[in-house]
């Protein structure tokens, strides 16, 4: 009889599961003060993920601040206030709902495509069923091509290079990388990991047709605590090459793990530069061997962008993860203080189609069919800092610098956007 | 082919060795209150960011004695002025309490430690490659942790079979009254037991916290699996907690490294269209379903053998 006591246990337990996650999902406070214009900054600050919020974070303020040394938009002050989406779905629309609450009618968010998603399909809705009160979304990281293509909104503006854009650099990169013979993939196993993975299918067949896909690898987001059951098939595997798109501390415990085995492969990834990637590569000792594309890197020869670095560096004591973070934030700025107006709707229209010299140097533009930024790529290694070059990164004593530069005519992939535009 | 058994045979032991101490803990503590500690993962967090902190003013080996003492010394004191209390309004009340319990600590830990991963490394003094198998070298603080975790449960097999103090615990399990009857002070052997648990989750905290991860959610990546550890051995068997801990190791890591799905088993005879459900159910690896493989033995023990591996009551 004793015995029997747990099972309905159990029905109790569940229901205190709930009651505990309604209790967790109260709102944090954040108040409303006049006189700025307010950006809701929807990421995760709690969880595995959070290294890679709160650094995102850090980005934003600085770049608010540098925007409102200069002036700010409108002669008001622009202020990220951070809101924790915990890295998952409903959370999401709890907090972007909480933003729009508090009077907050831009949101900008970038980790995690489903979110992201989940965000532009509620910002669609929301505007539809609220005219007057429109909300815009500024996506500043989340890749999956779906957002510029069956699924775009009028309300959603990307500044990050696409999934399919980046893959095209990475692929346009490996063109002449002869030595590059087994290739193995391994990705997070949600719509942007998997985007990752058919992509490079599709166009190494394209490009490399040469190179033999020797593993196929999908991982749950987030979980992994020790990627070493990974690194030892990797291994077995005779690979001499990876492809990730992994993020956050999957890219950076994927290279810990690798470190540890002693596994000595070239890494073609998306964000090895997030918290904790550089620190790995270093104790692992793979110089020159892990490559990152992105749109910017703290090396690039171009002063305007280093003083900006040196800046944050003092400031915050992280490098900048986001240069499109700059740029989207600026061309806010421009459109708000080009329509004189802080009016969502209007801001909009002012950003379909802009043109804008990028925070790195060389000419960008929102394209108008999908809002998809158009921009500069680079591929950059990383390994001990070379002569000359001003930042390592995590205090490694190694930093980036730009193997190879993919102009954006090169990255120009078409889109199936039919944009749906409010009359 | 040898060194990726080798290397996930290793890999599989070690993880398995890490869940053991965790749910040798839970299983003595069940077997005593007759209710899952809901905290218990808790005490494997607190346990790596005591680590942690004391591994900054002090270094690691004071952490990884000192990390345990504490957080079982917690343990004993939330027993003898919480549970105990609690324990005369039946087990739902315990079973809230312990539940409340897990979000107290891990809310404290928040407010102390923040939400973001603490960098607690492992020591120079083991920061190296133990040895190599073929090519695969294996970290010496590895090595460490295997030999630490089967040195503790040889131990804690020793105090329970062999001293004295492990034949009243024993008794003290099964037939309490009598126990008491004969003159120990029962309620203190359950303070006692309580306390031990606990360190043993702090100690695999305390260890692993500097190999893995140490942030304020590693208990709730790991507390549902510790369950499947207990229920699969058998709630209140040490050696059931034992065998199942490494046969839910080994067969996550060994889920990993196959590649094996229902397309390349049937020999690719007939492939579904690409974007229907039934492709996805044809090519999904086991190496993809790894993660819920314990929740699925979870259930089939349940179904077949509700007492578990080794246990004697129904769960």
């Amino acid at each position: 009889m004793k015995w029997q006591m747990p099972k309905k246990l159990f029905g109790l337990a569940a229901a205190g599961l709930v009651a505990g996650a309604g209790y967790l999902a109260l709102p944090q406070k954040s108040e409303a003060q006049s006189g700025t214009i307010r950006i809701a900054y929807v990421d995760p600050l709690s969880g595995p993920m959070a290294g890679i919020g709160d650094a995102g974070l850090k980005n934003f303020q600085y770049i608010l601040e540098e925007i409102n040394n200069k002036g700010g938009a409108n002669g008001k002050k622009l202020e990220i206030v951070p809101f924790d989406n915990k890295l998952n779905a409903q959370e999401t629309i709890v907090q972007v709902q909480k933003a729009i609450d508090d009077g907050i009618r831009i949101i900008t968010q970038g980790n995690g495509t489903a979110f992201a998603i989940a965000i532009s399909e509620f910002v669609t809705k929301y505007n539809e069923r609220n005219p007057g009160k429109e909300v815009i979304y500024l996506n500043y990281a989340a890749v999956d091509p779906i957002l510029t293509n069956a699924k775009c909104s009028y309300w959603h503006f990307r500044w990050d290079a696409n999934t399919e854009q980046k893959m095209a650099a990475i692929t346009a990169f490996l063109k002449d990388r002869k030595d590059v013979k087994k290739m193995y993939l391994i990705n997070q196993d949600y719509a942007f990991g998997q985007g990752v993975r058919d992509l490079a299918l599709k166009m190494l067949k394209e490009r490399r047709p040469d190179i033999e896909v020797v593993g196929n690898e999908l991982h749950p987001l987030a979980k992994i605590t020790d990627f070493a059951p990974y690194i030892a098939k990797i291994k077995a595997s005779g690979a001499d090459s990876i492809i990730t798109g992994n993020w956050g501390s999957d890219i950076a415990l994927l290279i810990k793990a690798a470190a540890d085995a002693g596994l000595q492969v070239n890494f073609f990834t998306f964000y090895a530069g997030g918290t904790g990637g550089p620190t790995a590569i270093k104790q692992a000792n793979l110089a020159n061997r892990v490559y990152a594309v992105g749109e910017g890197f703290a090396n690039i020869d171009h002063k305007a962008s280093q003083d900006f670095e040196k800046g944050l560096r003092a400031k915050y004591k992280v490098g900048l993860f986001y240069p499109r973070g700059v740029n989207q934030m600026r061309m806010l700025a421009e459109a708000i203080n080009k329509t004189k107006s802080e009016d969502p709707k209007k801001i909009a229209a002012a950003l379909e189609g802009m043109k804008f010299e990028v925070f790195n140097g060389g000419q960008g533009e929102m394209r108008a069919s999908d809002h998809q930024f158009m921009q500069p790529m680079y591929m950059a290694s990383f390994g001990p800092l070379k002569a000359g070059l001003p930042f390592d990164e995590e205090n490694t004593g190694w930093g980036w610098s730009v193997a190879g530069k993919v102009d954006p005519k090169d990255t120009n992939v078409p889109t199936t956007c039919k944009m749906n535009r409010p009359s | 082919m040898a060194e990726l058994i080798i290397i996930s045979t290793l890999n599989g032991v070690l993880y398995g060795m890490l869940l053991f101490l965790m749910a040798s803990g839970l299983t003595l503590i069940f077997s005593m209150m007759g209710v899952l500690n809901f905290a218990h993962a808790s005490f494997y967090m607190l346990g790596a960011f005591l680590g942690f902190q004391i591994s900054q003013w002090a270094g690691f080996i004071p952490a990884i004695i000192l990390a345990p003492i504490i957080a079982g010394g917690l343990g004993a004191l939330i027993e003898r002025y919480g549970l105990r209390t609690v324990h005369k309004h039946g087990h739902v009340a315990e079973l809230l309490f312990t539940f409340g319990l897990a979000f107290i600590i891990e809310e404290t830990i928040q407010m102390i430690w923040g939400k973001l991963a603490v960098d607690y490394r492992v020591p120079s003094f083991l920061d190296f490659s133990a040895f190599t198998v073929y090519a695969t070298n294996y970290p010496a603080y590895k090595a460490f942790m295997l030999l630490f975790s089967i040195a503790i449960f040889i131990g804690l097999i020793f105090l329970l079979t062999r001293t004295r103090a492990g034949l009243i615990i024993q008794a003290s399990l099964t037939h309490p009254h009598m126990v008491g009857m004969l003159g120990h002070n029962v309620p203190r052997v359950f303070m006692m037991v309580f306390g031990l648990g606990t360190a043993l989750a702090a100690i695999a905290g305390a260890v692993a916290g500097a190999a893995f991860v140490t942030q304020s959610n590693m208990a709730a990546l790991l507390g549902p699996i510790l369950f499947v550890v207990v229920v699969v051995g058998g709630l209140g068997s040490l050696w059931g907690a034992f065998v199942a801990s490494l046969l839910i190791g080994l067969l996550q890591t060994f889920a990993i490294a196959s590649d094996w799905s229902l397309s390349k088993f049937l020999g690719g005879s007939f492939t579904p269209e690409r974007g229907t459900i039934l492709y996805d159910v044809w090519t999904v690896t086991i190496a993809q379903i790894g993660p819920i493989l314990p929740y699925l033995l979870l259930v089939l023990v349940l179904v077949f053998r509700p007492t578990g591996l080794f246990g004697t009551r129904d769960t």
